[in-house]
């Protein structure tokens, strides 16, 4: 049974989204990481200060059996790239949330994160 | 579960990197039934795979088998595979599953029983193959079996009763690790399945897939067929030299390409890399040779036992010494490689 963490919200991407202010950490999720397997690279991701719109690719994570896309939940700019992470991606089939967020992302359009699915609307796309 | 050549086979048991390490460290059981078998017998059989395949089957004796490549005339190989020679006049060829098509019509369309003096059978049915690869395989194997496994040498094998069945046993595998390859009637492989997994037990054995299967064979440079060697690959280039024996008297099909090749130079070589920076470099990443496109990375993963993007891929045969280095293009980007000795990995004991 996946983790679905109910104070966060989610993309049919299955990323994670914790929202603060005008601040939104991204990750991937509890299903997303048991789906890749064992992940062994995170890169590819936006300069800082770069502006990305809703459903752009910004980065890839890869597993040893499979690639895939990180897209963006969110129009914003990029802040930052959790670098401890990208040290470790292997961390993120252990711990999915929390201090493993992958990007950090200014919103521009607050408008969009109506268009985020709740836990349990995220719960019953993972069920389907 | 994915598609494999016909099959449903499991891609991951409990995961690629755990599944790898228990190989590693401990021993790990592959459902192996996939792959095909040929049964060449009759006292022409041995002239008859001498024109067959590149290795020189002549030295071979009752009990011992030998890795060798099919080609085709031009000198591109049609399938790696290994021969076994169970009596004089009778041998055992196992092939890959995913080329069993065409190496049947390849082998039948050369074949005339009378001609050759001796019968060609596709027997790919009636064989389950089970292997039991890792530190601790002769130890769940002897459990199972009266052989005395610490006397069937590297590339040997023994026929007798394995977990009750008749069993062709021998030490080979795909993994770099000690281990068996058993070979055995169909309808007993649930059976025999069940019995090396309680025997197992003791010495941590888990089932290990297809994904493991992969990274196991690549931390050793073993070629996986329709990446790393196809017919547009000979295997002078694939580095399969010592499995090609120019020097053997009789002709096979592909010799004289082989040999022109030889002699007016091979001009690439299959090499293993490492990358010098983060990434990962798959099947069919380009490969940039002084600033210029020379060709795709035939295989590459993360190695699990070193920690490190690995893979192969061929390089203008000025390019392939150790240490040589040149780029891999990921995703538009270009990423540093160097060619490393190989294997990549060496077992410890």
């Amino acid at each position: 049974m996946s983790n679905i963490p109910s104070n966060l919200q989610y993309t049919g991407d299955h990323e994670w989204v914790a929202i603060n202010g005008n601040l939104a950490l991204v990750g991937i999720t509890d299903h997303a990481q048991d789906q890749l397997g064992d992940i062994v690279y995170l890169g590819d991701f936006p300069q800082p200060g770069e502006t990305v719109e809703q459903g752009d690719v910004i980065g890839v994570i890869e597993s040893v059996k499979a690639t895939s896309d990180i897209y963006s939940p969110l129009t914003g700019k990029i802040e930052a790239v959790n670098e401890e992470l990208l040290e470790e991606p292997g961390d993120l089939n252990g711990e999915p949330y929390a201090d493993n967020w992958i990007l950090r992302i200014k919103i521009m359009d607050k408008s969009e994160i109506d268009s985020l699915l709740d836990a349990s609307a995220y719960e019953q796309l993972v069920e389907d | 579960m994915v598609p494999f050549a016909g099959w449903a086979m499991p891609v991951q048991y409990a995961g690629i990197m755990a599944e790898h390490k228990t190989v590693r460290e401990a021993v790990g059981l592959f459902d192996v039934s996939h792959m095909g078998e040929f049964l060449v017998e009759g006292e022409g059989a041995e002239s008859f795979l001498q024109g067959m395949v590149s290795n020189d089957v002549s030295v071979l004796v009752d009990g011992q088998a030998q890795y060798a490549v099919a080609c085709t005339p031009e000198g591109g190989i049609v399938d790696d595979l290994l021969i076994y020679r169970r009596a004089a006049g009778k041998y055992l060829i196992c092939v890959n599953a995913g080329r069993l098509a065409e190496d049947w019509e390849w082998f039948h369309s050369h074949h005339d029983g009378d001609r050759d003096g001796c019968s060609l059978v596709d027997a790919s049915e009636r064989f389950a193959q089970l292997a039991i690869q890792g530190r601790h395989a002769e130890a769940v194997v002897q459990a199972l079996t009266d052989i005395d496994c610490s006397a069937i040498e590297y590339y040997r094998f023994v026929e007798g009763q394995v977990a009750g069945v008749e069993a062709i046993l021998a030490r080979t595998g795909y993994t770099g690790e000690d281990g068996f390859e058993v070979f055995f009637s169909t309808d007993q492989a649930e059976a025999v399945w069940s019995k090396v997994r309680e025997a197992g037990v003791p010495f941590q054995l888990e089932p290990i897939g297809l994904g493991a299967r992969d990274t196991l064979r690549l931390e050793m440079k073993y070629c996986l067929y329709g990446n790393d060697i196809s017919t547009e690959t000979s295997p002078l280039e694939a580095r399969l030299g010592w499995v090609t024996k120019l020097a053997k008297e009789s002709d096979f099909i592909g010799k004289q390409a082989l040999l022109d090749q030889k002699e007016s130079g091979v001009k690439r070589a299959l090499v293993g890399f490492e990358l010098k920076e983060r990434g990962i470099a798959r099947n069919g990443a380009l490969v940039i040779v002084d600033g210029e496109q020379f060709g795709e990375v035939t295989s590459g993963t993360m190695s699990p036992s070193l920690g490190r993007a690995i893979g192969l891929c061929y390089l203008p045969r000025t390019h392939s010494k150790a240490g040589s280095t040149f780029e891999v293009e990921v995703r538009g980007k270009r990423i540093p490689a160097e060619v490393v000795k190989t294997p990549f990995y060496r077992r410890p004991y």
